[in-house]
């Protein structure tokens, strides 16, 4: 398989992704809609009709405003040719072997080394990579960093990422209304309702959003392989990019204005690792990450 | 309506279908190939541009390495003059070459290594060599995809008969960076 059609897969995977949530986000709106409308059909359509409302506007506002809120948190500034010549011809040089338009480029003030990719599709792609990155890696690892970058971009993937954050969000919403809907008041209706349904309930409430959340982090998880392997394909050595995420290891730090809500988007993993941060990681571990590398 | 009459309307709708398809993938791999070429022609022209500043660079230096300088100007005329695709890549291995013994004299002349104005042109140059080698990569990626897309059944069919033709590789004598083999689960 090749690089070409990792990007219709994704495309696809985005509309199943869509499809998929949207029946849990039904079932949840059933199961919640029936415990506190004793079955009233106009309460359940309202509880869809708010979510779906809710879901539509947290989409259109990441999906053209995400990439700008990410460079702006992260204090992401734009890479010249007197400062950054290498840089910027390592991304047109890859921009032009993954057949997209140069994407914009920018430079992120942190002694650490990471980089992200940002922008809803190709045409509308950031790249940025950190201070630490450039002055620490040889050319060949740069390369590699930027070719696993361009992979993100080509293949679709903060396009994919985006929806799934946003349909996990929207869940964990429900969820929580459901949850503080039974804390205060709701109790008085449904006391001839079957405590089966509202165990069930309970239960759908709790799991629904654990189990969202590491649906999304499985799929990160996945578009991170992708992205080494592409990045390979683009880039011809697999073998820069394995070198800087053993660099990347050695140095362990971390990256500032990087969080939990930041973190999907970048290279490597910008927390530090550990057991809670593992299972919970929106990357895999660096060394099967290298061992998938060398292997190629 | 008699059903033996649906199936038949059904299957001619869907083959019709796969033609139209069919044909516009070729279309959309044969405008790639085309844009990939136009990009190694891009490619190719930002060098030649470069190439007598940084003639004129090295000069100020290293005025008496004449034959260096022949040498490259003389591959860069020659890259230019090059209409088919075997000649281009035959000049561009040979402008390279030449430009590769060009740093290689430059290194003796430590004053022109320390130059501004030389360790950026020789950074724009690498760097347009990347570009040229990447060009030609997407170029050659885009072709064996077409090709093999007019080789295959049943997609051969619609090639052959709307005169979608294999094209040529741009083929080089330098070692050429292998492919690597990916898998994706």
């Amino acid at each position: 398989m090749n690089a070409f059609d990792e990007s219709a897969i994704n495309k696809f995977k985005s509309y199943f992704l869509i499809f998929c949530f949207s029946l849990i986000i039904i079932a949840l709106g059933y199961v919640f809609g029936t415990i506190y409308g004793n079955g009233n059909q106009g309460i359940i359509i309202v509880f869809m009709v708010l979510a779906f409302i809710i879901a539509v506007i947290m989409a259109l506002v990441s999906y053209y405003l995400g990439d700008k809120a990410a460079l702006s948190i992260s204090k992401a500034y734009p890479a010249n040719r007197r400062d950054h010549a290498h840089y910027i011809n390592s991304v047109e040089g890859l921009a032009i072997a993954a057949q997209i338009p140069t994407p914009k480029i920018y430079v992120l003030p942190d002694p650490s080394i990471n980089a992200f990719a940002t922008g809803r599709n190709p045409e509308n792609a950031s790249i940025a990579v950190t201070e630490g990155a450039i002055k620490k890696l040889n050319r060949v690892e740069l390369e590699g960093v930027i070719a696993h970058e361009m992979g993100h971009v080509k293949n679709y993937d903060m396009r994919l990422m985006t929806i799934t954050v946003i349909l996990v969000g929207l869940i964990a919403l429900l969820s929580d209304f459901f949850l503080r809907g039974m804390l205060f008041g709701g109790g008085d209706d449904n006391r001839d309702l079957n405590p089966v349904f509202l165990i069930i309930g309970l239960v759908l409430a709790i799991l629904a959003p654990i189990i969202a959340q590491l649906i999304q982090l499985a799929i990160s998880r996945k578009r991170e392989y992708a992205a080494d392997a592409t990045g390979a394909i683009l880039g011809r050595h697999p073998e820069g990019l394995a070198n800087a995420l053993k660099k990347i290891k050695k140095d362990s730090l971390e990256t500032k204005n990087a969080s939990k809500a930041t973190a999907h988007l970048y290279f490597s993993n910008p927390l530090k690792e550990g057991f809670w941060n593992n299972m919970f990681s929106t990357h895999p571990p660096l060394d099967e990450r290298i061992r998938r590398l060398e292997a190629m | 309506m008699d059903p033996i009459l649906l199936i038949v309307l059904i299957v001619i709708a869907a083959i019709v279908l796969y033609f139209i398809a069919a044909y516009n993938r070729f279309v959309i791999l044969r405008n790639r190939i085309a844009n990939a070429w136009a990009q190694i022609d891009v490619q190719l022209k930002r060098r030649y541009d470069l190439i007598p500043n940084l003639i004129e660079t090295v000069k100020g230096y290293a005025k008496h390495e004449k034959k260096v300088f022949l040498e490259v100007t003389a591959a860069r005329t020659a890259l230019m003059s090059a209409t088919t695709l075997q000649d281009k890549a035959k000049a561009n291995n040979q402008l390279s070459s030449t430009l590769k013994s060009l740093f290689a004299v430059a290194e003796d002349y430590p004053k022109l290594q320390a130059n501004q104005n030389f360790m950026m042109l020789q950074e724009e140059l690498s760097g347009t060599e990347s570009k040229i080698a990447y060009a030609r990569q997407a170029y050659n990626d885009s072709v064996l995809m077409y090709n093999n897309g007019t080789e295959l059944f049943p997609g051969s069919i619609v090639a052959g008969m709307f005169k979608f033709t294999q094209k040529e590789f741009f083929k080089t004598e330098e070692v050429e960076k292998e492919a690597v083999k990916v898998k994706f689960e």
